[in-house]
């Protein structure tokens, strides 16, 4: 079977630095699928190149069989791709409410608009915070609304990128139930995260990326239990750091 | 009928300070005053406030391009000036006869859109954008100033229409309406007055219908954060570049209409002091919201206008003196500080 999305020999650098090296990847319709690996490694970089955000130098991105690579940011949101971003990307001066009818007016409007509307609040346990502007939202709250912005989309491929980042456990966990939900009404979901707890709760597969390249995929299982993966987390690996040109 | 509902519900919104039929009311009174004003005021006086609202469309244009869609246009005047001058060459050629000046208005307007959409075009999809924006659409204003100020000799004419350099062009007919026995000559006193007024209303309704539909959302939301905007499927550069051809032929439209009132054009309409201007006046009212860019342009203008009886430097410096103060104590504008205020008052009344 096709792939939801794959990379083929993606390869990104800017200037010396490759931060993308030769990526090949692949990620089925429905899967949940987390990428961790160390600050800096790759990994938000991998999202935008995913996006459209910036194009790389080499390499393929596929979504659903169809070559993406040369596509604009917007069309690719528009066949199915939603993202959170790592800094929350939201509306900050308009209302929290605004902010999601801006993402939901694309297939809804008037009265099932706000219905909509009303019970992504709910959901995100925004309601009280309606009318508020959004950028007086606390941190968290804004990663919700981000959140719920990204799934209103009804994407089917769903790109998280920290998405718990400075969430209490049990945030981090309802976020956890909160994908597990969606991925149950067959959103794909790949999200990059560091908190372990939340990697075991969702994923089904772990790829670690290390230096710009594929170091280990598996089982989440697997990928907990790997040595090399815990050494390069404490910085005790003999993995080449980040290539420079001139020393390549 | 469901579309002119539709249509009418978006008249409030987020978008737009004022709803309710307070605001509404008000709104009438406001309207019912203007349309008895000339009653009670004499022909000079209602043509000098019928070249005020001459500016407003450009005012609310660049409302629209930088207020709403957070792109600082420098150089709208590029604009009112090549419609403005469209206008003379159309009418200086054609005359005013079977309602001939209506078309060459129709034409200018289109004109500026044309040309709107293809610099337009150069720049969002270019991706050029915060403080390169303004600078690019100045030097456009001001090189087609040059430009107009260079074309004093003979040679200079298109067909029966002299450009005639920096001292412009003059003796074009107003605005001339045929009606069935005869024409109406929309002279620059209380005829121009009433129509301007009209198309003021429709331009003001239209555009807050406009702001107020999905349009004016994604446009709202390009201001806040293009990348989230364009996260959400929307294509940021097609929307920059609706508003900045809307807001431009709405400047043209001003070009054309003080044009048509004064029976002339000059360069200097498209110069540096023109070209900042506009800015002011949308800065000082407040740019985010079309009521308070109509109301904020107005006053400044009548303000202006009566400090340049101690002269036109003088005017100047407090124009920028206020922009300055502006930024500093209200950076929303002071009318949309006033009517934020009078809000809040409301409320705390009603709630008590
Ligand atoms: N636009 C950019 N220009 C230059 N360097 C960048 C840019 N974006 C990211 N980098 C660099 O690429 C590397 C990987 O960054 P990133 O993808 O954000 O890592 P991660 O998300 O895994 O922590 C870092 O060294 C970062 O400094
Ligand atoms: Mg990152």
């Amino acid at each position: 079977m096709t792939p939801l999305l794959e990379t083929r020999a993606l390869s990104k650098h800017f200037g010396g630095l490759h931060v993308t090296n030769d990526v090949n990847f692949a990620l089925a319709a429905g899967e949940i699928h987390c990428l961790i690996g160390p600050n800096g490694a790759g990994k938000s970089t991998f999202f935008r190149l995913l996006l459209g955000e910036y194009t790389p130098e080499r390499g393929q991105i596929l979504y659903a069989g169809e070559d993406i690579t040369a596509l604009k940011p917007f069309a690719r949101i528009r066949r199915g791709m939603s993202v959170k971003f790592q800094v929350p990307g939201i509306f900050p001066s308009l209302s929290v409410a605004h902010n999601l009818e801006i993402a939901l007016q694309h297939h809804l409007e008037g009265a099932s608009l706000g219905a909509e509307i009303r019970r992504l609040l709910a959901f995100l346990n925004l309601s009280a915070a309606a009318s508020e502007r959004a950028g007086n939202l606390s941190h968290g709250q804004k990663q919700w609304l981000e959140i719920g912005m990204a799934i209103s989309l009804k994407p089917r491929l769903l790109l998280l990128d920290e998405p718990t980042a400075g969430m209490s456990p049990d945030e981090t966990f309802a976020t956890g139930a909160m994908v597990q939900a969606l991925n149950r009404d067959g959103v794909a979901v790949l999200a990059i995260e560091h908190d372990m707890a939340f990697v075991r709760q969702i994923a089904q597969r772990v790829t670690v990326l290390h230096v710009g390249r594929i170091f280990a995929q598996g089982t989440t299982d697997a990928i907990i239990a790997d040595e090399r993966v815990a050494a390069i987390y404490l910085g005790e690996t003999d993995a080449p750091p980040l290539r420079s040109v001139a020393d390549a | 009928m469901s579309l002119a509902m539709t249509l009418l519900r978006r008249l409030e919104g987020p978008q737009t300070l004022g709803r309710g039929p307070a605001f509404w009311t008000a709104f009438a009174i406001v309207i019912a005053a203007a349309i008895a004003y000339p009653w009670f005021a004499d022909g000079y006086t209602v043509g000098n406030t019928a070249y005020f609202f001459c500016w407003v469309f450009m005012a609310l244009g660049l409302c629209l391009i930088w207020g709403y869609g957070g792109a600082l246009s420098f150089g709208q005047t590029a604009f009112f000036g090549l419609s403005g001058y469209a206008y003379g060459v159309l009418t200086l050629n054609v005359g005013a006869a079977y309602g001939f000046t209506l078309a060459a208005l129709v034409l200018a307007v289109a004109l500026s859109a044309v040309m709107a959409a293809l610099l337009g075009y150069f720049l969002f999809f270019g991706r050029i954008g915060g403080v390169f924006l303004g600078i690019i659409t100045l030097s456009v204003t001001l090189a087609l100033e040059r430009f107009m100020a260079q074309t004093a000799g003979p040679e200079w004419k298109i067909g029966a229409a002299r450009l005639n350099g920096y001292n412009g062009m003059s003796g074009m007919p107003p605005l001339t309406v045929p009606w069935f026995d005869g024409e109406i000559v929309l002279f620059p006193d209380v005829a121009l007055y009433y129509g301007l007024l009209g198309l003021l209303i429709v331009v003001y309704l239209a555009l807050r219908i406009l702001v107020n539909a999905r349009f004016g959302n994604v446009l709202v939301a390009i201001r806040e954060n293009p990348e989230r905007a364009e996260m959400l499927g929307y294509d940021v550069r097609r929307y920059q570049l609706a508003a900045f051809v809307i807001g431009s032929a709405l400047a043209g439209l001003s070009g054309t209409l003080y044009t048509a009132w004064g029976q002339y054009i000059t360069p200097s309409s498209m110069g540096l002091t023109a070209a900042a201007l506009p800015v002011i006046w949308v800065a000082v009212g407040g740019r985010g919201d079309l009521t308070a860019t109509l109301l904020g342009t107005l006053v400044v203008l009548g303000g202006f206008q009566a400090l340049t009886i101690y002269g036109s430097q003088y005017a100047l410096v407090v124009m920028g003196l206020l922009l300055v103060v502006v930024v500093l104590a209200a950076p929303d504008g002071l009318v949309v500080a006033a009517m934020r205020g009078l809000g809040r008052l409301r409320r705390r009344e009603a709630g008590r």
